[in-house]
């Protein structure tokens, strides 16, 4: 770490950080580590960025705020700007990151909790901060092993844990779209809806639940771009 | 192999793509003008550049320019003009006429990431960046190009969220090569991404409009997710700290919703954030999207606004709508146009 050698790449102070380990999840799907060098809150992102002249993208941190390494969640993307690259970086090696910022904060409440694919990276963080507690985590994905971090929330008996997966028929699954569970299935709608995903996900699940009768000012997205 | 589009590349790009083939460098601002200034739609045409150039040229690459495949007009004059691009791909300019004015509203991207609550282009998703072509497509191959006076990237799409291309289209539009607009003739509009809007400051002259819509952070967070990540107290911040200079103006745009945002304590808090900053406030009628849960204020209640909003020394107008009759508000037109929705992957 090289505290010194901050860049501003689009504006946002990023610092030269190395990476001290990587989980690689299967499916193009890794965490990154690098050491802490900030606090923050659970929910919060950090912008990466491997280049001094090109604009960083951001990520939600999907560790725990009192943890002494930070994780990063991300899938490659073929095409996409930063992942396929990013993906090459190995132990040892440096990236840039900026402190965190964000408000997609959790709470202590009854919320649902909705995320897809890699959305699901504050609710990580969120879990092991301690505030699953009463929480429903509607997680969405495409086959068995996009379920990242299933099994901490499935062991996590302080939360209901529904995976929901058209291509997966197995107990503790929900044979269907996430967007097909919360089109049919009981919700109560009182609680608050914390969304975690692409913008597509986030607008179809948002117009499922006004649909049902959630109120909008319960619905609090997070989007990634 | 597909030929390279040439349209939308700089005049630097030009010239390296002319010295790439072996041709001397002002071949590039040859090209330039005639392409920018001229609205030249072939290489053909060009009569000072050399046959031997244009061969070259039509070895690896082509103009080509997009005409519209839909037009609704309204009976103010106002058009909507849909673009096919990228084969299932729909992008929408509004041209509205006025007096002596005439503008263009473009789009800078096929949807949009940002999932603003009130936003038809939002349902779509995010499909795609557009081009700097694509963009000054939707400006160099419309009817009433030789109208146009301004220009406002306001139509589908985060323009701030697709930068370098905003940024090399408003090149284009401004240079002595282009159009040789006055970047004061255009104007970028952002919900506030914060890092990109420093950098369209730094490197535009062109003016800023920032979709508010509400003053206070945890309303602005049910209608923008965006306030999640890059949130109003630091826009503010930013925007205080930059030097706007005589002719340069920041706008804030403002929704009015029916008993949500319209009301004397929004009036109040305006007032408080935007102390300081010479700006304007743009407040806009709501028509309703489908499935969408808000409702757009009353006139008499839009009025009042305005007037309160003034009396503590806010410049404020009232956008006029147009093209109601033709739903010109964007995204509508290509929404529907968007047959098939690709397949969502991961949910």
């Amino acid at each position: 770490m090289h505290y010194a050698d901050k860049h501003s790449l689009g504006e946002i102070e990023l610092f030269e950080t190395k990476i001290t380990r990587i989980d690689n999840l299967g499916e193009n799907a890794f965490v990154y580590y690098f050491k802490r060098f900030f606090n923050f809150h659970s929910g919060q992102v950090v912008a990466i960025s491997l280049q001094k002249d090109e604009p960083p993208r951001l990520y939600s941190i999907a560790s725990e705020p009192e943890n002494d390494e930070v994780a990063i969640l991300f899938k490659v993307k073929p095409d996409g700007f930063l992942t396929p690259r990013l993906a090459e970086v190995e132990v040892g090696g440096e990236i840039l990151v900026s402190r965190p910022f964000g408000a997609f904060y959790g709470t202590e409440n009854s919320d649902y909790w909705i995320a897809a694919g890699t959305g699901i990276a504050p609710f990580i963080s969120m879990q092991k901060n301690g505030l699953a507690a009463h929480k429903t985590l509607i997680h969405g994905g495409r086959a068995e092993n996009s379920f990242y971090y299933a099994s901490l929330f499935a062991n996590d008996k302080s939360l209901k844990y529904i995976p929901c997966s058209s291509t997966t028929e197995k107990e503790g699954f929900y044979n269907g779209r996430l967007t097909e569970y919360l089109k049919t299935e009981h919700l109560d709608m009182d609680q608050s809806f914390f969304v975690c995903g692409s913008s597509e996900m986030v607008v179809q699940v948002r117009d499922i639940l006004i649909d049902r009768g959630v109120d909008y000012d319960k619905i609090i997205a997070e989007i990634y771009f | 192999m597909a030929k390279e589009n040439i349209f939308g590349k700089t005049k630097k790009e030009l010239q390296e793509v002319v010295v790439g083939l072996g041709l001397p460098k002002f071949n590039g601002t040859q090209l330039a003008e005639w392409m920018y200034k001229n609205n030249a739609q072939s290489f053909e045409g060009m009569h000072n550049i050399s046959k031997k150039a244009k061969a070259l040229l039509n070895e690896k690459y082509q103009l080509e320019r997009i005409e519209h495949s839909t037009v609704q007009e309204s009976v103010d004059g106002t058009k909507k003009y849909l673009f096919h691009v990228r084969g299932t791909h729909f992008i929408e300019a509004a041209f509205i006429p006025d007096k002596d004015r005439a503008t263009l509203c473009v789009s800078s991207q096929v949807g949009c990431k940002m999932g603003c609550l009130f936003c038809m282009t939002g349902k779509q998703g995010f499909q795609a960046n557009l081009s700097v072509g694509e963009i000054l497509n939707q400006i160099y191959s419309l009817p009433e190009f030789d109208q146009l006076t301004n220009v406002v990237y306001m139509g589908m799409g985060e323009p701030f969220d697709n930068l370098d291309n905003v940024l090399r289209s408003i090149e284009i539009l401004t240079a002595d090569y282009g159009k040789a607009w006055s970047p004061r003739r255009i104007t970028v509009s952002t919900i506030g991404l914060i890092p990109a809007m420093k950098t369209f400051l730094e490197k535009s002259e062109a003016h800023l409009a920032i979709s508010l819509h509400s003053p206070f952070e945890e309303e602005r967070k049910k209608i923008m997710p965006i306030e999640n990540v890059y949130n109003l107290p630091k826009l503010l911040e930013e925007i205080s700290n930059f030097e706007f200079g005589g002719q340069r103006r920041v706008s804030f745009e403002y929704i009015m919703f029916k008993d949500f945002n319209d009301g004397k304590a929004q009036v109040d808090q305006l007032a408080r954030i935007l102390n300081g900053i010479k700006c304007r406030i743009n407040l806009i009628r709501f028509h309703p999207i489908p499935g969408t849960p808000l409702l757009g204020s009353d006139d008499d209640t839009i009025l009042r606004f305005q007037s309160e909003l003034k009396k503590k020394g806010i410049m404020t107008t009232i956008r006029a709508s147009r093209g109601q009759d033709i739903f010109a508000a964007c995204g509508l037109l290509s929404t529907k146009e968007l047959v098939k929705r690709k397949e969502e992957e991961d949910f």
